[in-house]
């Protein structure tokens, strides 16, 4: 038995980043909008709370802010010739759930990506020439540029109170900021974060080796802040609490401190929580969602809400779902390349590192922020000349600690056992006298690498789990390689006691260890509706009143951790659903 | 409470004299070696006299000469069981964690590469029964005796064979085992000392972990360089 619910102008699903901020946006236009969100409600006060909030057996290791995999995984397979197994415990990627979603446990890196980064591929045949491009790196352009983007990314970038340098004001090249950036119109929000040993280690060594380093970053707010919404933000401690935490001092941004406390004091916006979303009801005639289906999981009741709007804002994985079990667009297929639900699933090289010692230097590495360290973009995108090196993209690469919490983060030498009285010797001399240089490699898509629906194996709603076919692939290899002689240099600047060597991406990609919830694609943006599922506004071309947010609308995976990117993408939707969708319901781009 | 731990050892010694009679026939020189030394246990080698919630007197004695040997005293701290780490993993094995939380437990269950992670219908708690019942035949097979029975050095030994994946346990690889044993080690080794281990805070002493409140907004400048030399808190000092 489904009960039908009263209609209302707009379902947001999933109440994360892009779906407080659209629901934020459409009630200031006068929406009413009911927020789905298939988790629990969770608030600072009671979720985010000293002492337990540093509980790091509860949080960073037994997961509990994730999403829980007795409900919904995904599966994974290497290739199209094998059987795909479902990923049976979060290890590589760490969805959330619950009210803010990840957005209430991430680090807090906020990036725009490169301008070049945004016309990816008729940058490289620009540059390169037309056949550069192997077949098979299925790459396209974002179809918004970044100058388009730019007062988007600057919108999010105040919500979230950022902490950082400008490299490129209004074009004016600035040192000590990001060289590389596209031209911003302002100043980071917040100054900087407060330097650490492990961040002034790298900026010397960055310095000596002729790079241009800077502070990254960091929606840990280095001051006390007041965002446009009138939400004030508190300062950063240090707590090396971020990535699988909520914050306690509420300087990390989050949907829950910067955007939902306005939002759910309007009585325009109705929150439902425990509200799993199982389908969309598509007319494919009139090309509209009608409504929304969803479970109570309190009761197991079952509800159709029927909207004008439908904001997607859930994660890569689900919105991809939820198009597939919709009956919305058409799945991709990689035998013929046609279709393009699921494309260009993309992830990141990460885990490329290199840990340095210093047996007279105090790191304190648990005095941190998630954002914390100095960065190089030297090594980023196409800021370096990529003739003859036989792969395209780079890294950004961090010198810095984000935590010393030691249940995980415990350096040792290399060739230290991993037990008994000499690694304990090692682990008491070194815990404090060590760190990371780590790059975050971009992930450019691959014709083999997509997302559709698993034939064995389903979630708790009875519906297939998504079928993950992903591995890494040349391009990926030798950009990792090439990365490991970029730290290998770095490590070797620093003058450290000792260093181990860098352990790059190598082999099978594995579901084990933490690598990045960095997740990409599925519901690509573009401008041909052929090749893409959304439109550059993040309309469907399917269904003019259906609008997917967040990184699955991504074509491919630039280095940078995708956050930055999501927001501003949001609020560029927003915009264009009430300055230009509302008055005149229809395609926002005409095919 | 005394009394319990006397009955628990008979317990124990009956479970080994019974284990040593059953191999003889198979190994006596062996079972004869090894007969003089059983009764001269170190300390160390008995359980606590604890309520277990979950291990049984087999498993207990096998836990915790597995954490004496992986964590042994020293003067950096006490042993792994004298730090509650034993103590620790029985609670999280008869918790939501070892009852298989978090665990996608759907089948079909195929044997996998090992990049595709976890694929066993086994609980935390069922792969713990399992694998201490393998861990002991293959000591009892390769040194004649039970694995909290041995020395120390044979310990060693037996760990690291099974962490290379050579002891030949039914089911799955004994080096699986041998990571899932030191990752819940390690947890109850330097987790908050609410959850049983970490005793007296020994290991965050051990390496120069502060713990709580973890406020550290002035002190990121004032200890820029230098050795952060406050005592650790926990959450218990906060609650």
């Amino acid at each position: 038995m489904t009960t039908t619910l009263k209609e209302v102008d707009a379902v947001v699903i999933g109440v994360g980043w892009t779906g407080s901020i659209l629901a934020r946006e459409l009630t200031k236009a006068g929406l009413k909008v009911v927020g789905l969100e298939r988790g629990a409600n969770r608030t600072a006060r009671d979720d985010f709370s000293l002492p337990s909030v540093r509980d790091d057996l509860k949080y960073a290791v037994r997961q509990e802010l994730f999403q829980d995999t007795q409900m919904e995984t995904v599966s994974l397979r290497h290739s199209v010739s094998e059987t795909a197994l479902p990923i049976r415990r979060l290890g590589s990627f760490l969805p959330g759930t619950g009210l803010g979603g990840a957005g209430s446990h991430w680090n807090g890196l906020t990036w725009r990506i490169l301008p070049s980064d945004h016309k990816l591929k008729s940058h490289l045949s620009d540059r390169y020439g037309k056949d550069a491009i192997p077949a098979e790196m299925t790459i396209e352009d974002f179809p918004v540029s970044y100058d388009e983007l730019e007062p988007y990314y600057d919108r999010f970038e105040k919500l979230c109170g950022v902490s950082g340098r400008a490299g490129n004001l209004r074009g004016q090249i600035i040192p000590g900021g990001n060289v590389f950036e596209g031209p911003r119109q302002s100043e980071y929000p917040n100054k900087p974060l407060v330097q650490s040993m492990a961040g002034s280690l790298m900026e010397a060594a960055a310095k000596g080796l002729g790079y241009h380093p800077f502070p990254g970053p960091a929606s840990n707010a280095s001051a006390v802040y007041t965002n446009p919404e009138g939400l004030t933000l508190g300062a950063c401690e240090y707590c090396g609490h971020c990535e699988r935490f909520g914050c306690e001092a509420n300087a990390k941004a989050s949907p829950n401190a910067c955007v939902l406390p306005v939002l759910l004091a309007d009585e325009r916006f109705e929150l439902r929580t425990h509200a799993y979303v199982k389908d969309l009801v598509y007319d494919k005639q009139a090309r509209k969602v009608k409504s929304v289906r969803y479970v109570d999981t309190r009761s197991g009741e079952e509800y159709e809400q029927p909207a004008g709007l439908v904001i997607l804002g859930a994660y890569v994985f689900n919105n991809v779902l939820l198009m597939r079990v919709s009956g919305i667009g058409e799945p991709y297929d990689p035998a013929s390349g046609k279709g393009a639900v699921g494309k260009n699933y993309c992830y990141q090289v990460s885990g490329n590192s290199l840990t340095v010692f210093f047996e007279d230097k105090e790191i304190n590495p648990f005095m941190a922020s998630g954002s914390h360290g100095i960065f190089i973009d030297d090594f980023n995108g196409d800021n370096f000349d990529h003739a003859g090196l036989g792969f395209f993209g780079g890294a950004w690469i961090q010198g810095g600690t984000s935590n010393g919490r030691p249940i995980l983060t415990r350096p040792v030498p290399p060739g230290t056992p991993r037990w008994g009285r000499d690694w304990k010797k090692a682990t008491a001399k070194w815990y404090s006298h060590a760190f990371n240089i780590g790059a975050s490699g971009c992930n450019y898509a691959h014709r083999e690498n997509y997302l559709d629906l698993d034939p064995t194996y389903t979630d708790a709603l009875g519906r297939p789990l998504i079928r993950m076919t992903y591995n890494f692939r040349d391009n990926d290899y030798k950009l990792a390689e090439y990365l490991g002689q970029v730290l290998g240099r770095l490590g070797k600047a620093m003058n450290p006691t000792l260093m181990s060597s860098p352990a790059v991406r190598r082999g099978n990609y594995s579901v084990v260890p933490y690598q990045s919830t960095h997740n990409t694609g599925g519901t690509m943006t573009g401008a041909d509706p052929k090749s893409s599922v959304v439109n550059r506004y993040l309309q469907s071309w399917d269904a003019d009143n259906l609008f997917v947010m967040g990184a699955s609308v991504f074509p491919q995976n630039a280095s940078y951790n995708p956050t930055g990117l999501v927001g501003a993408l949001a609020y560029w939707s927003a915009n264009a659903i009430t300055t230009q969708y509302l008055k005149a319901p229809g395609p926002l781009v005409h095919a | 409470m005394a009394d319990d731990t006397i009955l628990r050892r008979n317990f124990l010694k009956g479970a080994a004299a019974g284990t040593a009679a059953a191999l003889a026939t198979v190994a006596p020189a062996q079972a004869q070696t090894s007969a003089p030394a059983a009764p001269a246990l170190p300390a160390s080698n008995t359980p606590e006299a604890h309520p277990w919630l979950t291990l049984n007197a087999t498993e207990a004695a096998f836990i915790t000469a597995a954490v004496d040997t992986l964590i042994p005293a020293d003067e950096l701290s006490p042993s792994g069981s004298d730090c509650g780490v034993a103590v620790f993993i029985d609670r999280q094995l008869a918790g939501a964690y070892g009852n298989g939380a978090r665990l996608y437990r759907q089948g079909p269950f195929l044997k996998a590469k090992p990049e595709l992670g976890y694929q066993l219908a086994l609980t935390p708690r069922e792969f713990f029964r399992a694998a201490v019942v393998a861990a002991n035949d293959f000591t009892r097979k390769t040194y004649g005796k039970d694995f909290d029975r041995l020395g120390e050095a044979d310990r060693e030994a037996a760990l690291k064979t099974m962490e290379t994946g050579k002891a030949g346990f039914p089911g799955f690889s004994s080096s699986m085992f041998f990571d899932a044993l030191l990752q819940i080690t390690m947890e109850g080794f330097f987790a908050d000392p609410i959850y049983g281990g970490n005793r007296d805070k020994a290991s965050w002493k051990m390496v120069g972990y502060p713990g709580l409140p973890a406020t550290y907004k002035e002190e990121i400048k004032t200890y820029f360089g230098k050795k952060y030399d406050k005592p650790p808190r926990s959450i218990a000092d906060f609650s």
